[in-house]
């Protein structure tokens, strides 16, 4: 038996696939919808894994850094490293802002410029995680002060001198970014610290002299006071949490443990973090484009829909012709299912490729999985084939006596 | 009359209940033997076409008998359960225009009907050939149906009615589109398929050209059918 659907797409093949490339270009913009979330989800992980750490230690009662404040004093990783089973500690500080390129000579303008790159800078401690095990170019960090390294999607190049101290960029890391997606700027932990409370000279000059206004900070007969004071205030010994690295084959959850209750501190194991910047970080984000992916999804069944409708009342007569000559309904019904069928495998095709195009286009990380691929393939044929029953119902109507007419 | 062709005793239908129903067919009596063309001629809302549908198989009848080669097909309400089957096997049709499937080429469009019924598409195919070679219409086996002009349409249209060899063939008007020439040479093609291949053949038409041809005429009045001698004048 011959495919009338084949040889029906073959005849009229030219509207067939003008009618699959706009249906594949919607089919493109869902897929990237999902590939946008995987992208999320995927950056969130790469926080994670990139920061090499098996615990993450934060204020007591908060859930770290990426979810809200978080601030201990960096003293505190010492008491960790004494604690059994730690191998590795060292504090760390976030800090998302706009970077902005140094103009000729170091300076910048203060008010940014077309050039301000929305970064997260995270002060480290040299040699200590998170650093970047991996450069694309450049070298590490050596000096305690100045140095920075970028990520390659800051667009910043080796050597660039950019601010607001006034760092060198010495070395490219990739794959380094926020869960917000931002590109990271590495730099040395006390730089960090400085940059996060970092006042303008005006500022500093005024707060001085409102220090040395207040009577009870600048007591007669105590030298030394108000000099110590203003040397604290001028000083950030705070850091947002501190990464921790286990013995091998130390159970996790016994090291967090005595952290939580003896030093009054928040842990957080992989697994607990995972779910922060994963289920909670983004979770309105899902909803947002599970939202946009539900109605993209009956947008496209609904043109299917109405193609294979519209494509079917063109065949009415033909349809009659068949019926009258005893052509079995199943064998009517599968012509348009299989015309369905094609013109979502031609939209999917285009799709895909649509999507796998324009991803690297979109200014954060859009990732293409092989399993989503699948699973829209076969959610595209699944709307597909629902969407022809209407027009299946409509041709099984057809009565073969319409083909004789009178 | 041989038990081959078709025998209709009669045939009523009725549309519609009560106060409102119409009786489109009254009292059909027809009879065509095998490689017999018979004429089937009256006016407008007579019921040619409830006839058809009902000669058809598409259209059950509300009451009377229709023998075709032999078997029962409807008996006072009683009808073979297959309908489908029957058409696709036992009845051709030829329409006014050729519907021929415009998707499928002109080889395929003869083929479509043994492909139902079963055999393979080589067999098919090839029977379809040969039809369209009978035809005179061989050389536009591998064009569309949109590339061909009405007459040659109409003949391969009524080679795909030939395809299953059917006992019967049904044709509505199927020189109505056509000019004088192209239609003279299609009944002459019906007038020969009917000798050829043994098939009944039952014309509808209003060509007053063609009625002193047919050797049998069934007049159709008011629902019911009055045969006539015709005049059997060659084509």
């Amino acid at each position: 038996m011959i495919s009338l659907a084949g040889r029906d797409i073959l005849h009229s093949w030219g509207k067939f696939v003008l009618t699959g490339i706009g249906l594949g270009l919607l089919i493109g913009v869902t897929l990237t919808m999902a590939d946008v979330y995987r992208g999320m989800v995927d950056d969130a992980r790469t926080l994670q894994n990139n920061s090499g750490a098996d615990l993450w230690v934060v204020q007591q009662d908060t859930q770290g850094p990426h979810a809200e404040s978080s601030s201990l004093r960096d003293d505190a990783v010492r008491g960790v490293l004494g604690l059994p089973g730690v191998a590795r500690a060292a504090s760390v500080t976030y800090l998302t802002m706009q970077v902005q390129r140094a103009a000729a000579g170091g300076v910048a303008s203060a008010r940014g410029s077309e050039d301000d790159v929305r970064a997260m800078v995270v002060g480290f401690e040299l040699g200590q995680p998170p650093e970047p095990d991996y450069l694309v170019a450049g070298r590490h960090i050596t000096r305690s002060h100045n140095e920075a390294i970028a990520d390659v999607r800051t667009g910043f190049a080796l050597g660039e001198r950019i601010r607001r101290h006034d760092y060198t960029v010495v070395g490219l890391t990739r794959r380094m970014v926020s869960s917000g997606g931002d590109p990271m700027v590495f730099i040395p932990l006390k730089d960090a610290q400085e940059a996060k409370f970092l006042k303008d000279n005006d500022a500093i000059v005024n707060e001085r002299a409102r220090t040395a206004a207040n009577p009870s900070l600048n007591r007669p007969g105590v030298p030394g006071l108000l000099e110590a004071i203003q040397a604290s205030q001028a000083n950030n010994r705070n850091v947002n949490a501190i990464l921790v690295q286990v013995q091998p084959g130390t159970d996790v959850e016994s090291v967090a443990e005595p952290m939580r209750r003896w030093k009054h501190l928040e842990a957080f194991t992989r697994e607990q973090m995972e779910e922060i910047l994963v289920v909670k970080l983004i979770a309105t984000s899902a909803k947002q484009i599970g939202m946009f992916l539900v109605i993209l999804a009956i947008v496209s069944a609904a043109i299917v829909a109405f193609i294979i409708y519209t494509m079917t009342l063109g065949k009415i007569r033909e349809i009659a012709v068949l019926k009258l000559i005893g052509t079995r309904n199943r064998t009517i019904a599968g012509m348009i299912l299989q015309q369905a069928l094609g013109l979502g495998l031609i939209g999917f095709v285009v799709g895909k490729i649509s999507a796998t195009v324009w991803a690297p286009v979109f200014p954060k990380y859009v990732l293409l999985e092989t399993g989503d691929a699948v699973r829209g393939l076969v959610a595209v044929m699944v709307i597909c084939a629902l969407a022809s029953t209407l027009a299946i119902r409509i041709a099984l109507k057809v009565d073969p006596a319409e083909a004789i007419g009178g | 009359m041989s038990e081959l062709g078709i025998r209709i005793e009669h045939l009523r239908k009725r549309y519609g209940e009560g106060n409102t129903a119409v009786a489109a067919l009254k009292d059909v009596n027809m009879t065509v033997a095998p490689g017999e063309v018979i004429g089937l001629i009256g006016p407008s809302g007579s019921g040619k076409s409830t006839l058809l549908k009902c000669l058809g198989a598409v259209v059950e009848p509300t009451g009377g008998r229709m023998v075709l080669r032999g078997e029962t097909i409807y008996d006072d309400g009683w009808k073979i359960p297959d309908l489908r089957t029957l058409r696709r096997d036992s009845i051709g049709f030829v329409f006014q225009a050729p519907y021929l499937i415009p998707f499928l080429d002109v080889t395929d469009n003869v083929a479509l009907l043994p492909m139902l019924a079963g055999p393979p598409n080589g067999e098919a195919r090839q029977r379809a050939r040969d039809l369209l070679a009978a035809l005179d219409v061989a050389h536009r086996a591998q064009a569309q149906p949109s590339e061909l002009s009405g007459g040659e349409q109409q003949r391969v249209s009524i080679a795909r009615a030939l395809a299953n060899r059917p006992p019967v063939i049904l044709a509505d008007e199927p020189t109505a589109p056509l000019d004088s020439e192209r239609a003279l040479a299609v009944m002459r093609i019906l007038n020969q398929m009917a000798m050829q291949y043994h098939t009944a053949i039952i014309v509808v038409t209003h060509d007053e050209k063609f009625i002193p041809t047919f050797k049998r005429l069934y007049q159709i009045r008011d629902g019911s059918t009055h045969e006539e001698a015709g005049e059997g004048r060659s084509l």
